[in-house]
């Protein structure tokens, strides 16, 4: 790090400050556009929507008569969901821990890889190829494979979860420990701060809203890849039981599984979200 | 070092010792060629302004005096002693006042102490933006003042450290020009409470003859030393004098003298 301070020219062009910025841009900006502050009139409409598309919905299929099998009502799918919880929640558990513990694995050393990696320009060049490589392979692919080699358990998916979510969270992380600017490296530097400080009082705080947007992509990738595993193999899961009941042509039970994941997924957004305002308000 | 250098303030003594600072980059298009033996006396207590055109090295210059990075050649010294990475005694002023935009302005300003691993002087802090007009910003972060208050916070955590020189880049080279003249009185009264020493690059000459008990003019590729001149307008300076007669003479003057020596470069840069 000293060595760039050495050799760079002193300027404080902001262009500099942010070379490929432009990925995910917009950092957190590009969350908060869809979920910002919002007055109680938006509020309001948005609930008469949902309103009237549930209800409409429920009309329609009572007024057509609709089979079950096809489409059950809004109310079916509700009660499903609630007569059906005791078979259910064990489920959503499993899928919870194995979408937890392999995004945990898969965050952490992306992170990690991430601080390291950019700090060493040649290796990053070489090693963002790979990086790019494993973002765009669909993980599932993997997972026939690990279920030979790790049976029907858990392993297989957090080991999918871990290789989905780990690169997202590292080339976002990545884009963020890019840009810390020389300029306020250099206020660190002359208030006599070392490598470690530097690190955690400039770089990591400035790569904080890439980091967040990391960590958000990451985990909706792993809830993906944790229920797409389960689809695959094994008899757990929110996935497994998506396939089990379409089987049955147990319609309710199906949606309400499907609720579930959607309910999942939107605390996901949700936490990160607060977790963005929080951490990294400052950008938005 | 060709001008001669007769002491405006007499019985100076040296504070910091530039000689023959040599800097070259080498970037991926090749070597640049900033700074060439550049040799110069900041003497303690004194106001010393250091102008030129852009890319005449003057950022590096006060870059190498802060230590932030090594010269290619040549010595810079504290008080006799060799300035190799920052120094304690030393504060620098950035541009656009360089406040971390995730913390609020008493973080910002803890920052140095933060750093240091020592505790904030808060009695000092406090006496600072009574003096600088920012009580009860505090809890304000960054985008929520103006440039002229980020710029007051930047001074206040330099000088809460309390350093024997500041080093200032264009410190206010973003601000507007009314603004610029509050934040040049301030700097002018700062500086005669207490007694800093203090390097000042800027791109405005009417500014640094406004400062200045000394200004050094720098001329570009590589960057050397063209001219040094005394400014012995007596203290405090008010901001009206700018537009006397006599400041505009010396503004000309100034300006004369560099554009001759840039020849056909002229219109390059001197507007900036």
């Amino acid at each position: 790090m000293n060595k760039a301070l050495e050799d760079t020219i002193p300027t404080f062009n902001k262009k500099d400050a942010g070379d490929e910025n432009v990925s995910l841009s917009g950092g957190l900006a590009a969350l908060g556009a869809a979920g910002g502050a919002r007055t109680r009139l938006e509020i309001a409409v948005i609930i008469l929507v949902a309103v009237i598309i549930i209800g409409g919905a429920e009309l329609i299929l009572t007024v057509m008569e609709v089979p079950q099998y096809i489409l059950p009502t809004p109310s079916q799918i509700v009660t499903a969901l609630f007569t059906e919880w005791p078979f259910i929640w064990p489920h959503l558990l499993v899928t919870l821990f194995e979408l937890f513990v392999g995004f945990a694995i898969g965050a952490s050393i992306g992170f990690v890889l991430a601080a390291v990696i950019t700090q060493f320009p040649f290796v990053e060049k070489v090693v963002t190829p790979y990086i790019l490589l494993l973002v765009t392979t669909p993980m599932l692919a993997l997972v026939p494979l690990l279920i030979l080699r790790f049976g029907f358990g858990s392993e297989p998916r957090i080991i999918a979860v871990a290789l989905a979510s780990g690169p997202m969270v590292m080339i976002n992380s990545a884009t963020g420990f890019r840009r810390t600017d020389l300029a306020k490296i250099a206020l660190a530097r002359s208030f006599g701060a070392n490598t470690i400080q530097i690190f955690t009082k400039i770089r990591i705080p400035m790569a904080m809203p890439m980091i967040i947007v990391g960590l958000m992509v990451g985990s909706i990738f792993g809830l993906l890849t944790t229920v797409g595993a389960e689809m695959v193999g094994g008899a757990e899961g929110l996935g497994n039981r998506l396939t089990y009941y379409s089987s049955l042509i147990r319609m309710p039970q199906f949606f309400a599984i499907i609720l579930l994941l959607a309910a999942i997924g939107i605390s996901i957004y949700v936490f990160f979200f607060w977790f963005g305002k929080k951490w990294a308000s400052w950008e938005a | 070092m060709q001008a001669t250098a007769t002491d405006s303030k007499a019985g100076s003594k040296s504070k910091l010792s530039v000689s023959g600072a040599t800097k070259i980059y080498q970037t991926r298009t090749g070597a640049v060629h900033a700074l060439e033996d550049v040799s110069l006396d900041v003497r303690e207590g004194e106001f010393l302004c250091i102008i030129g055109p852009s890319g005449c090295g003057k950022t590096t210059l006060l870059w190498s005096m802060a230590g932030l990075h090594p010269l290619t050649r040549g010595r810079i010294s504290i008080d006799g002693d060799q300035i190799t990475k920052p120094h304690p005694q030393i504060a620098m002023i950035f541009q656009d006042a360089n406040l971390l935009p995730w913390r609020n302005l008493e973080k910002n300003i803890e920052l140095p102490f933060e750093l240091k691993g020592t505790k904030p002087d808060h009695e000092r802090i406090n006496r600072l933006l009574d003096r600088v007009g920012l009580v009860g910003f505090g809890n304000k972060h960054p985008r929520e003042l103006s440039g002229g208050m980020q710029q007051r916070a930047s001074i206040v955590r330099s000088l809460a450290v309390d350093p024997s020189v500041l080093l200032m880049d264009e410190p206010f080279g973003a601000l507007d020009a009314f603004t610029r003249d509050e934040m040049n009185l301030l700097i002018q009264e700062i500086w005669m409470e207490t007694g800093k020493t203090i390097a000042f690059v800027t791109h405005s000459i009417p500014e640094a003859i406004f400062l200045a008990d000394r200004i050094v003019v720098m001329s570009a590729r590589p960057g050397r030393i063209a001219s040094i001149y005394d400014v012995d307008i007596p203290r405090p300076r008010p901001v009206s004098i700018q537009t006397e007669p006599e400041f505009i003479a010396r503004v000309m003057e100034i300006k004369t003298r560099i554009d001759s020596q840039r020849g056909q470069e002229l219109d390059h840069s001197a507007v900036a």
